[in-house]
């Protein structure tokens, strides 16, 4: 079916989230709608799902205008949504998942018609290639396939229109492109997709027309076939901004941190970190790449000191920290920017100032035999906001009123606000825009270039692929290799974290 | 001129909470008021008018009963005499006197909360530093002592026996995981049982008595008064109550122990990644709110009692955690909160005494107030004014806190 969304306004309190907002989409299209956080993606798509009632504007799916009032009215039009994070009940199988809510009815009772249900799944996951098992557990099903029953969930539900919400988040490289396959098999078929996203390769790669919004607007339209990621993200951004922050090479001295032989189990007392080596030196960059969930996690808490590890040695400056407390490992001069920012990094209900002094309060300036200094805390709080362009009405606003971007620059601001030896970054631009990426990615290579060594953990190949000196590349617990961040390509990076070199045998 | 914009912004829904409270209260005088109400069919003007008339006789007493009659205020001014003088003051006294303990256990209440813990045992922990003060006080009858070393003895040793009361549950807590609202709840019944054990020892039960009270101590030991005047009972644990407020905002806010407890109560991962230890914090949390609570016993049973009973705290920690929410969990909103409990509470009686209102409409007046804070939405629609989100310290004592050891 033909989408047409036609001046699409919708205001809330103080934002302008979306402005007289026009798409169009042609049946079995690919569109790509691109934009940063806070763009206006999500409601619009919002909006289009029947969540919201746009304050003006109106929606057409083939030439008919169309009002939805609730999430159900966009259904019986046709629309369906896959959302980022899924929405299916971890105990059900995939049929009960699938059926919930349009479940068919047989008998004077009206029960639940099982039969009928996995038949139609059946036939759907062959017609569309969605390979989905119905009778396994949701909660067993990896991210990968537990995405393509949500999509099945939307087919069934005989969706023409099909919206994707930053669909490849949480998928691997392999997933991804299983997915993209899908989606033009899906359009091949007649089916209209809105792909939503921030990653620039992703709607080159896969969309048939792209459509950037930018601070509620549309801010342009590409041709994938003819457009460039560094166009498209000054669209995106509304200035130029270097997709990959230059950096002159990388100048090594001496080992700062060496793990030996290092094992470390993780919550469930399984080994997660089994048997790495690594040495990083002062002055370069070392990302390790790799899929989430492969002993990164682990082996960065056991380098902090979060957590306790079960052999091998690790040394930060030449001293031993196998045993350290967080602080301990603090006090030697490492920064730490944490994975979850939003979990670890911050504290949501204290302020700006507040967060800014998090691992460094209890050293001078800031207090002294317990007593803050209240004065020497807002000065250097003010410096760091302004050195780092920290976006906030004050430095006592709370951190949760700030944009992800900003909650993480806070951070940043922190763990650079001291001389640091090693700087471990988990994760340091997940779900951050273009301009923030650049600004961060910047501020680490200056961190680098001024003598510290950089451990940057990474899922994201275009981040490992920008800032990396070197490249470790780590697969269940073990660092399967290493490359100079000149040899690293997609294709042999692709292939290391899906654990090529080690293959079955250890997978386990 | 900020700071004060800053307190009207703050008090905005806690005012407007106990308002709304006060108004629905009025409704049910009046629709509870049988007889008036009888007459509604053949004359429903007088009968509505008697209905009202009965929510300004009650209001009135209570507001009396709270704060002062003026008219024995005038005569206390026309002929100032001792008795007169505290006939006109004694209800204000009384305020005071119950929101002595309303504010030290509300303090007791917000630093834990403020740590992250759901402290509901603050009635354990008062009746047992309450013990503790009773074991001193008795225990240096003969001692010879002045009595303000007794008290002073007294006083710490409520602090320690309340501190280890909230020290339990934090201990638990940061080393089992145990949820601090079973083991504090727990330890409120074992607190009781413990001072009803005491209390039947022949140590410290009054002389002659078959029940668990325990002998009056005023003899000996007491807490000085501030007006000495007969039948003024406010004394200085009600400057003590002030002292304390000043100290836990000064703890809380200017010290780097109160920052890491705090940063642990909002979010014990980060505090950890942060190198804090957040097990510490949730016992020294848990102590210094038990201290409080122990402390608020102390002054209660050497001051304005006199002597140990098994019913001393009755209610008070569960009557501090409302009002320690009603304050946003900010020691000088306690005071604030805690004055204004002491006044229901003094008010009410003498309303439940002079129009035959049953005292127990405070309880409703009150839990409608805390709903009405805990709701700032309800509050906004009601009164169409625009209010924040609720307090993010309410909303993060919400169940946040892992329940792993950590």
């Amino acid at each position: 079916m033909r989408l047409e969304l036609r001046e699409i306004s919708k205001r809330f309190p103080g934002v302008l989230a979306n402005d007289k907002i026009s798409i169009s989409v042609d049946k079995g299209q690919v569109l790509g709608l691109l934009g940063e956080n806070g763009a206006g993606k999500t409601t619009l798509m919002n909006i289009l799902s029947g969540l919201y009632k746009p304050d003006s504007g109106e929606i057409v799916i083939d030439d008919q205008v169309r009002v939805f009032g609730d999430p159900h009215a966009a259904i019986a039009a046709g629309v369906g949504m896959v959302h980022q994070h899924f929405m299916l009940v971890p105990v059900f199988d995939v049929v009960e998942a699938v059926a919930l809510g349009a479940e068919p009815v047989s008998g004077p009772f009206r029960a639940f018609d099982r039969a009928a249900a996995r038949n139609r799944i059946v036939e759907l996951s062959e017609q569309y290639k969605l390979n989905v098992n119905p009778d396994a557990k949701i909660e067993n099903l990896p991210v990968g396939v537990r995405q393509r029953v949500e999509i099945l969930k939307a087919l069934y539900r005989k969706s023409d229109i099909l919206v994707l919400d930053e669909p490849s988040a949480v998928l691997t490289p392999s997933e991804t492109e299983e997915l993209f396959g899908i989606i033009r098999s899906l359009a091949a078929t007649g089916t209209t997709i809105i792909f939503i996203t921030h990653k620039l390769n992703e709607v080159i790669e896969v969309a048939d027309k792209i459509v950037v919004l930018r601070r509620g607007r549309v801010a342009g339209t590409a041709d994938p076939k003819t457009t460039t990621r560094q166009a498209l993200a000054n669209l995106m951004v509304g200035r130029d901004v270097e997709l990959i922050v230059p950096k002159g090479p990388a100048k090594p001295g001496e080992v700062v941190l060496g793990i030996k032989d290092l094992v470390v189990r993780d919550d469930r007392l399984e080994l997660a970190v089994q048997g790495v080596d690594l040495e990083v030196r002062a002055g370069e960059i070392l990302v390790i790449a790799g899929v989430q969930g492969n002993g990164q996690t682990e082996l960065v808490e056991a380098i902090t000191g979060l957590r306790t590890i079960d052999s091998g040695e690790i040394t930060i400056g030449g001293h031993h920290v196998e045993r350290a407390s967080p602080r301990q490992v603090s006090d030697l001069g490492v920064a730490h920017i944490p994975e979850d920012r939003g979990r670890d990094g911050l504290i949501a209900f204290m302020t700006v100032a507040e967060n800014y002094i998090l691992d460094t309060y209890h050293r001078e300036p800031y207090s002294r035999r317990g007593i803050f200094n209240l004065k020497a805390v807002s000065e250097r709080a003010t410096q760091g906001v302004k050195d780092f362009d920290i976006r906030t009405p004050s430095i006592q606003t709370l951190a949760t009123a700030l944009s992800g971007g900003n909650q993480q620059k806070v951070v940043v601001a922190r763990e650079f606000s001291v001389p640091v030896q090693l700087v471990i970054a988990a994760q340091p631009t997940r779900g951050l825009d273009v301009g923030s990426i650049e600004y961060i990615h910047r501020r680490i290579v200056e961190q680098r270039d001024a003598g510290a060594a950089i451990v940057i953990v990474s899922t994201e190949l275009d981040e490992v692929l920008a800032v990396g000196d070197r490249i470790a590349v780590m697969y269940d617990g073990r660092i399967v290799g290493i490359l100079a961040g000149d040899d690293a390509t997609l294709e042999n990076l692709g292939l290391l974290m899906g654990g090529a070199i080690f293959g079955e045998g250890t997978a386990a | 001129m900020r700071a004060l914009a800053g307190l009207a912004r703050r008090a905005l829904v806690p005012g407007l909470a106990v308002l709304t409270a006060l108004i629905l209260g009025a409704v049910v005088i009046i629709l509870t008021d049988f007889e008036n109400l009888a007459q509604i069919g053949s004359d429903p003007a007088g009968a509505l008018g008697a209905a009202v008339g009965g929510v300004f006789n009650g209001y009135g007493a209570m507001l009396t009963g709270a704060f002062g009659d003026p008219e024995r205020i005038r005569l206390a001014f026309e002929d100032p005499n001792d008795r007169t003088i505290a006939t006109a003051i004694r209800p204000i006294t009384e305020t005071l006197v119950a929101a002595t303990p309303l504010i030290f256990v509300g303090l007791a209440v917000a630093i834990s909360f403020r740590t992250g813990m759901f402290n509901i045992g603050g009635d354990g922990q008062l009746i047992v530093g309450a013990l503790g003060a009773t074991i001193v006080g008795v225990g240096l009858q003969t001692s010879g002592l002045p009595s303000l070393v007794i008290l002073a003895l007294a006083i710490a040793a409520a602090i320690l026996f309340g501190g280890f009361w909230g020290f339990i549950p934090g201990f638990l807590k940061a080393r089992t995981g145990a949820h601090e609202v079973i083991t504090t709840i727990m330890l409120n019944y074992i607190g009781a049982q413990v001072v009803l054990f005491a209390l039947l020892g022949p140590s410290l039960r009054a002389a002659g008595s078959s029940q668990p009270i325990s002998k009056n101590m005023s003899a000996w030991v007491d807490v000085p008064s501030i007006i000495s005047l007969p039948a003024i009972r406010l004394d200085y644990g009600f400057v003590a109550s002030l002292v304390m407020a000043a100290a836990v905002s000064w703890l809380l806010f200017r010290t780097t122990k109160g920052y890491e407890l705090r940063a642990a109560g909002f979010n014990p991962t980060a505090a950890r990644y942060a190198g804090m230890s957040a097990g510490g914090s949730m016992m020294l949390g848990m102590a210094l709110s038990g201290g409080l609570a122990g402390m608020g016993g102390g002054f209660l049973v050497i001051g304005a009692t006199g002597q140990l009973t098994n019913d001393l705290s009755g209610g008070i920690g569960f009557n501090a955690i409302a009002l320690a929410l009603l304050a946003g969990l900010r020691p000088s909103g306690v005071v604030a909160a805690g004055l204004l409990f002491g006044a229901l509470t003094t008010g009410g009686k003498v309303m439940g005494i002079q129009s035959g209102i049953p005292f127990d409409l405070l309880f409703f007046i009150m839990a409608m107030v805390i709903m009405f804070v805990a709701a700032p939405g309800l509050i906004r629609t009601i009164w169409r004014v625009k209010v924040a989100k609720p307090a993010p310290e309410i909303a993060s004592v919400a169940p946040t806190a892992p329940a792993e050891p950590v």
